[in-house]
């Protein structure tokens, strides 16, 4: 679902935070080269627009200065245009016009484009224009046909059901003759099981098959964790086959973790929504960003997801500890915290609130309640309140302050700085944790000390 | 949790283990309990397994907590501004070697601004924001240079911190002195305990700590081992002295002229003459005084210079080092030693009581010349006598200034650390008018920094004349680094007309002018930097 929650960003005439701008850049050579040249020394000719560009000409090594330009006016995000050879999108130069425009009053005017910037902005205006006179291919709903729109669901859902019968052959030709052979014949097998899925159109079990193929031969348990996972697999397909007789909130969870497409149609909730952590995840193919929310009045942890191509950072960012006034819609599933951002309604700002923590023993049994509704899942959000990190062996535990308690945290996140930065803001002192409980550990994503300060990320 | 925190098969139940074992063997070699062979048995057993899994995660239960650290130490000093803790923030991000290529570009070498930054936190006594403490460590961890104003910005949380991961271990070892964590802070008899049970590196630094507080109980607690201790370990000790240097210090050091260790003798021996006052610089005056006197029988007074002719037991003994390096004629090499540890204030007498300047004056006999000057470098620098500095040093615009004479830029360097900041800066300035910026770098680097007013023109109005005579900029690439660190950032309105490209004059390397635009840009960028850097760091209304 690429490209879902792109809707209502266009945001002309209100500055950017450096956080994020720095947030587009496509790598961490690219971020730090572009905050290097957010200043004003190699800049000259800068302005923008009303329509929302920014353009200036930035002094390199060659006699002529680079043009950059960069176009804040699409709503399905920023378009930028460099006369500098670099290949990466935004480039340092696009970074740090942005960051300059950002960071500085005055440094970027209010002016006329150049006639440079104006030739290109021209073009893309109209190309848009054409796009959205042409029509996309596939509106998300309603406009078309009715009824061959649910001719067009019917057939894919007999696709899936071919798919997921097709599966459940290939799982129980794996159990019948053992995982240990499954070491042995190596990723191929799942990548064309993989490759089926894809063909079936239920790109969620596809997903699930290529975490399968990395499990054998990891670690001394993984004949353990790859039965779990099989057993999980099968219980989708299973989910799938026989939906009709399963109640509709555990229906509409099975058919989005096949990976069928759902539109967040839930009510819009207006609130001032506290900014608890992002986080990208990368395979081959896509960025997934993660954005976890607490809606200090509806008391509603959600959570957004948001895809940009392999190696490109997705483009919306929210800064972690800051409250953003904004409407969201659920997507549906029972008691499942994914949500589409919709309006939004005053920039970021910041709040003393912070989520309401629990005790780590609350917070597996929560994690618990929720595999009744979604026995797929792998953690749940969750805040603790006063727990101390602690060594433990090679590992860490988040301990309960006042009580005997622990979470270990998940191996993944130990070797990650975050846990350090915890380490450090607690001193051995308890502190307010957000972070992902499941059977995997306790991931901490963000934290804040006891007293007034601001939340710390950990991501 | 119970389960994940144990991963071990023990731990599991017996169906659950049975289940693990039929998958792993296949339902071909092994049937699951309570389920009947044959085609269905694979689906029976992901069943069981489904069933099994949501079970066993659903019914987690959290672990028994491991003993607690310690609490880290309180740190009392005020937290950053918020600017200046996201300005700390970038400067840490900021690796060397991420961005790519050699050539610098326009833009501000971030990594080498920290320095600036701590030494400016740690001046105004901020506490470090205890998220950043890894990326402080880290810092410090790459670069030994940065670990004593880190780690005293760092502070005490740190070194708790460091215990916790061993890639920090070096904090522990080098606790610079100062700092709310002076080793041996646990009172008399902590520093005793230190002192006797201690590491060799532990003892050093609450040596150092103890001798920046307390000068004469430090070396009271080194005299009271001095016999026991290894020759290798006494030299280091010794070493320690330097700092907090006074008269109290000459019985001891006088007792260690008797060392066993030639190494500890000549560094006694040099720690002595630093005293001008001591009974060792009256023996080193008086012979010094027999090797030099001027010469009146001629047209103009002349110094003449009777080396010794041998070097003596008692000389010996004032850690005169008897055999010469290889090359040098022994006499010389004798006399150069009596002349650095005589005391300078001594010779105006003996040379008829001439001031310093006029002594410099006076031609000397034989070439014996730039051996005399260079030992009376050595005593100046090692005594910090201001007059004979100057002396030494004489008019920066002077010709011989420049070029090769008897005293090498080196020594100058170490001479001009002996005056006081202005009047280095404004020394180092009339050097750069008149012999221009390829042989100032050596002398930049003693300046105070951000350099004074005249000093700062001096070297824009000097990179400005070798932009115009054509040369590329890199060959100036040592001095425009230092004036991106050290150059006034009010300065940096001044430097506005310099960042056009130019006109390529005749004869100019080709390209140069936008190169030379480009290092000013950089250096503008840079000074606006450190000026926003400051100006973060002060609190308002101070």
């Amino acid at each position: 679902m690429p490209g879902h929650n792109v809707g209502g960003m266009t945001q002309q005439g209100v500055r950017w935070t450096a956080d994020r701008v720095l947030a587009l850049a496509p790598d961490t050579a690219s971020r730090e080269a572009g905050g290097r040249l957010g200043a004003a020394g190699p800049w000259s000719g800068t302005g923008r627009s009303d329509e929302g560009a920014v353009w200036g000409l930035c002094g390199g090594s060659g006699s002529e200065p680079y043009r950059t330009v960069v176009d804040l006016a699409d709503p399905s995000g920023p378009a930028y245009r460099c006369s500098c050879p670099s290949r990466r999108s935004p480039c340092k130069h696009a970074l740090g016009l942005l960051l300059l425009w950002a960071g500085e009053d005055g440094a970027v005017p209010r002016a006329e484009a150049p006639e440079w910037a104006e030739q290109w902005l021209a073009g893309r205006r109209g190309s848009t224009e054409r796009g959205r006179t042409a029509g996309s291919p596939s509106p998300p709903s309603g406009s078309a046909d009715p009824e061959a729109a649910r001719r067009r669901a019917e057939r894919r859902a007999e696709r899936v059901t071919a798919g997921a019968a097709e599966l459940e052959q290939r799982l129980a030709d794996l159990l019948r003759g053992g995982l240990a052979a499954a070491e042995q014949s190596g990723y191929g097998l799942w990548e064309e099981t993989a490759a089926r899925m894809v063909d079936a159109q239920a790109p969620g079990l596809a997903a699930r098959v290529r975490e399968l193929g990395a499990l054998p031969g990891t670690g001394p348990n993984w004949p353990v964790r790859l039965l779990e996972e099989c057993a999980l697999l099968h219980l989708l397909g299973r989910g799938w086959l026989h939906r009709e007789r399963l109640p509709e909130g555990l229906a509409a969870t099975v058919r989005s973790r096949i990976g069928l497409p759902a539109s967040a149609d839930g009510p819009p909730v207006r609130d001032r929504w506290l900014v608890l952590a992002q986080y990208d995840t990368a395979d081959a193919r896509l960025t997934t960003r993660r954005i976890w929310l607490y809606g200090t009045d509806s008391r509603r942890t959600a959570l957004l997801l948001f895809y940009g191509a392999a190696g490109r950072a997705p483009e919306i960012t929210l800064p972690v500890g800051l409250a953003l006034d904004a409407e969201l819609s659920a997507y549906p599933g029972a008691r499942q915290p994914r949500a589409a951002l919709g309006e939004r309604f005053a920039p970021p700002a910041p709040t003393a609130a912070r989520p309401p923590g629990t005790t780590t023993a609350r917070a597996v049994v929560r994690y618990g309640e929720a595999l009744c509704d979604d026995p797929w899942l792998d953690s749940v959000p969750v805040t603790l309140d006063r727990v101390v990190p602690v060594p433990d062996g090679d590992g860490w535990q988040l301990a309960d302050a006042d009580g005997d308690t622990a979470l270990p945290v998940a191996p993944a996140a130990r070797s990650r700085p975050g846990l350090w930065r915890l380490v450090a803001l607690s001193g051995g002192a308890p502190v307010t944790v957000f972070g992902e409980c499941g059977h995997q550990g306790f991931t901490p994503l963000a934290a804040w000390p006891e007293g007034a300060d601001e939340a710390v990320s950990l991501c | 949790m119970s389960r994940t925190a144990a991963a071990a098969d023990p731990s599991l139940p017996d169906a659950w283990e049975d289940l693990v074992t039929t998958a792993l063997l296949g339902t071909d070699r092994r049937t699951p309990a309570g389920c009947a062979p044959g085609p269905g048995a694979p689906v029976a057993l992901l069943d069981a397994a489904a069933a099994a899994t949501v079970r066993r995660r659903a019914g987690l239960r959290p672990a028994r907590a491991a003993r607690r650290p310690r609490p880290a130490p309180k740190d009392p000093r005020p937290p950053l501004p918020p600017a200046a803790a996201r300005r700390l923030a970038l400067l840490l991000s900021d690796r060397p070697g991420t961005s790519g290529g050699g050539r610098r570009g326009t833009a501000p070498d971030l990594m080498e601004l920290l320095p600036q930054w701590l030494a400016a936190a740690n001046a105004r006594g901020f506490a470090a924001p205890p998220a950043a403490l890894p990326a402080l460590l880290d810092a410090a961890r790459g670069r030994t240079d940065l670990r004593p104003a880190t780690l005293r910005f760092a502070g005490p949380r740190a070194l708790w911190l460091a215990r916790l991961n061993p890639d920090w271990r070096f904090a522990l070892r080098s606790t610079p002195g100062g700092s709310t964590s002076v080793p041996g802070s646990g009172g008399p008899e902590g520093v005793e305990r230190l002192w006797q049970e201690g590491l060799f590196a532990e003892r050093v630094a609450l040596l150092t700590a103890l001798r920046s507080r307390d000068p004469g109980a430090a070396r009271d607690l080194l005299a009271a081992t001095w016999a026991t201790e290894r020759a290798e370990d006494r030299l280091l000790f010794l070493d320690s002295l330097r700092s907090g240097l006074g008269p109290a210090d000459e019985p001891f050091l006088e007792q260690a002229l008797a060392d066993r260790s030639r190494n500890v003798r000549a560094t006694a021996a040099e720690l002595l003459s630093a005293l001008p006052g001591s009974a060792f610089a009256a023996r080193m005056a008086v012979r010094a005084g027999t090797c030099v006197a001027v010469d009146h029988t001629g047209d103009v007074p002349t110094i003449t210079v009777e080396a010794p002719h041998e070097c003596d037991a008692d000389m010996e003994r004032d850690g005169v080092v008897a055999k010469a390096p290889a090359g040098r004629g022994e006499r010389a090499w004798w006399l150069g030693q009596l002349v650095e540890a005589a005391p300078l204030d001594g010779w105006p007498r003996r040379l008829g009581g001439r001031t310093p300047r006029e002594i410099m004056a006076l031609p000397v006999a034989d070439d014996w010349r730039s051996e005399l000057h260079a030992a009376w470098c050595r005593a100046a620098v090692r005594q910090r006598n201001a007059p004979w500095s100057r002396a030494l040093l004489g008019e920066p615009s002077a010709p011989e200034a420049g070029g090769p004479g008897a005293v090498s830029l080196a020594e100058r360097a170490e001479l001009l650390g002996t005056l006081g900041a202005a009047e280095r800066a404004e020394w180092v300035a009339g050097f750069i008018e008149t012999h221009g910026l390829s042989e100032a770098f050596q002398l930049l680097g003693v300046c105070a920094v951000p350099w004074a007013a005249p000093l700062g023109r001096a070297v824009v109005d000097a990179l400005n004349i070798a932009r115009d005579a054509g040369s590329y900029p890199w060959s100036f690439s040592g001095v425009m680094g230092l004036a991106e660190r050290c150059l006034d950032p009010s300065e940096a309105s001044r430097l506005d007309a310099l960042l056009a490209i130019p006109d390529e004059p005749e004869n100019a390397s080709p390209g140069a002018g936008s190169y030379w635009s480009e290092a000013f840009q950089r250096l503008v960028t840079t000074l606006r930097l450190r000026a926003a850097m400051l100006e973060e760091l002060t609190p308002p209304g101070a």
